[in-house]
């Protein structure tokens, strides 16, 4: 088994007359909270979709657990993407479902448990989370920016993926609200380690990526121009990530 | 002068090569639609809710819409009509219209303003929102989950919707008819076994589910490609609406050309 849960091998991404993404080669490590660093419009969110299988590259391979993801057929794909949990920017609940409800959904969709054992899991899923009883049986509508981020790392982990993926998990929140969404991804990641796990976010809050993350990827304008464990990025003297640092 | 006619030529090629692209588009979102219909699983609980949705939640309106269409229909009709003793005429005149032509193009048009703005409006929403983004990373299809039941609801509705239609429509011509122009009520049923047939009632019923097709196709459409943000998402409903309504009375012409002749 590779070291790698993800690996990028001479991906390139092109769109009409443009290139979002130019001969990417890196893994992003099996069992490690690795940051897709960079400003906006570095590329992250499509190099995220290639990683979902939501895109396909121009040329090149996604591997995502010894998977060419971007060989597997349409119906395969799908099957395939049960390995991913995600975390979307602003959770992206279903807006007609209750809290439980958004969580019991993939469990619905997916697996043969009966009503009882989902009941079982959600809670303990939305308690693991910090989602109140009472909480669970509300729209998302009547939730806390927080609160739904909350239920939506619930619902990534309903299917018990190997792979979670945070598109900028934090944003529009206020600091206290983001530490403690980045407490109870580091919890989640901890928690999952032992059954083959990866934590995957893309971010551009350089502090908590600092904080929390094992391995950085900083991108832009497409390439990767550093890919470091934490403790060297912050050593780094590329002085565009020197200029990242010191923002 | 040569620089106007350039620049006139590139907006006439790029309006062209929109309108392609737009029906390229479509197409292959009703294929997509189409494929998804007969795959697995098949969701009857959201089909069922849809139904229910544009069914049974649009009663009340249509209800209104032909009650006074059928009463309005036949007073014009007598009054149009008056001076050479219009009295059997009334009920199949008014009959025929409505089985023919009002119950499924009115029903139609109803439908297409409630349901198919709702389709485009709830379906934005979803697009904006990144909530059909969820629904394809979790591995399923959102033609299938979210396209299929509302294009299979409307088409199952709307001959439904259509048949209220008529016997409200007819009721409320009954009415008018006989009890305020004060015609014969056997005189105004009499004939119409003599007028009418049940092609004319397939005709009507046909049109009716294609016209739910239609705007359920219209408004799915729409909302899938919702972009930006509230504004995307109203103008993707007005879209769904104004082409749903459009699209109803088009195609009405060409269905009754050829539906008429052979039933």
């Amino acid at each position: 088994m590779s070291q790698f849960a993800v690996e990028f091998k001479n991906v390139t991404k092109k769109l009409v007359d443009t290139t979002v993404l130019h001969d990417l080669n890196f893994g992003i490590h099996d069992g490690k909270i690795t940051t897709i660093l960079g400003f906006s419009g570095a590329g992250k969110t499509t190099l995220m979709k290639h990683i979902l299988g939501l895109v396909d590259p121009t040329e090149g391979d996604v591997i995502v657990r010894g998977t060419v993801i971007n060989k597997l057929g349409e119906l395969e794909l799908r099957e395939f993407r049960r390995n991913f949990g995600m975390v979307f920017q602003y959770a992206a609940l279903f807006d007609f479902l209750t809290s439980f409800e958004n969580v019991a959904f993939p469990l619905r969709e997916f697996t043969k448990l009966k009503e009882k054992e989902i009941e079982d899991k959600v809670l303990g899923l939305l308690d693991s989370v910090g989602i109140s009883r009472e909480a669970a049986y509300r729209l998302p509508s009547e939730l806390s920016g927080g609160m739904r981020k909350r239920v939506g790392l619930a619902r990534g982990l309903a299917l018990d993926p190997h792979i979670m993926l945070y598109d900028e998990p934090t944003s529009g929140l206020d600091p206290i609200t983001t530490h403690m969404v980045y407490d109870l991804m580091k919890e989640t990641h901890e928690r999952n380690l032992s059954r083959g796990f990866c934590s995957i976010i893309i971010s551009h809050d350089i502090h908590a990526t600092l904080k929390y993350s094992d391995y950085i990827v900083f991108m832009e304008k497409g390439r990767v121009v550093e890919h470091l464990d934490t403790e060297s990025f912050k050593k780094s003297e590329n002085p565009v990530i020197r200029r990242f640092l010191e923002l | 002068m040569i620089q106007f006619a350039q620049r006139q030529v590139t907006n006439l090629g790029n309006s062209i090569l929109n309108v392609v692209n737009g029906l390229g588009d479509f197409t292959l979102f009703t294929g997509k639609t189409i494929f998804w219909t007969f795959k697995p699983p098949y969701r009857i609980k959201l089909l069922m809710d849809q139904i229910y949705f544009m069914g049974n939640k649009s009663i009340f309106i249509i209800f209104l819409t032909s009650i006074f269409t059928g009463a309005v229909f036949a007073f014009q009709i007598y009054l149009g009509i008056k001076a050479i003793n219009p009295d059997s005429f009334i009920g199949p005149v008014v009959t025929i219209a409505l089985v023919k032509e009002l119950a499924p193009v009115l029903s139609g048009l109803v439908v297409a303003g409630r349901c198919g703005a709702a389709m485009a409006a709830q379906i934005g929403t979803m697009k904006v929102t990144e909530q059909i983004d969820a629904l394809e990373v979790m591995g399923i299809n959102a033609y299938q989950y979210l396209a299929v039941p509302r294009i299979l609801g409307a088409m199952i509705s709307m001959p439904l919707l259509s048949a209220i239609f008529l016997l409200v429509g007819y009721t409320g011509a009954w009415l008018i008819a006989t009890k305020v122009l004060l015609i014969d009520e056997v005189l105004y049923t009499q004939k119409l076994s003599d007028f009418m047939d049940l092609g004319m009632v397939a005709e009507g019923l046909i049109k009716a589910a294609v016209f739910g097709y239609l705007i359920g196709i219209i408004g799915t459409y729409q909302g899938f490609n919702v972009t930006g943000g509230a504004e995307g998402v109203g103008k993707g409903t007005n879209m769904a609406v104004v082409w749903g309504m459009i699209t109803v009375l088009v195609v009405d012409f060409f269905l009754t050309s050829f539906l008429a002749p052979i039933l």
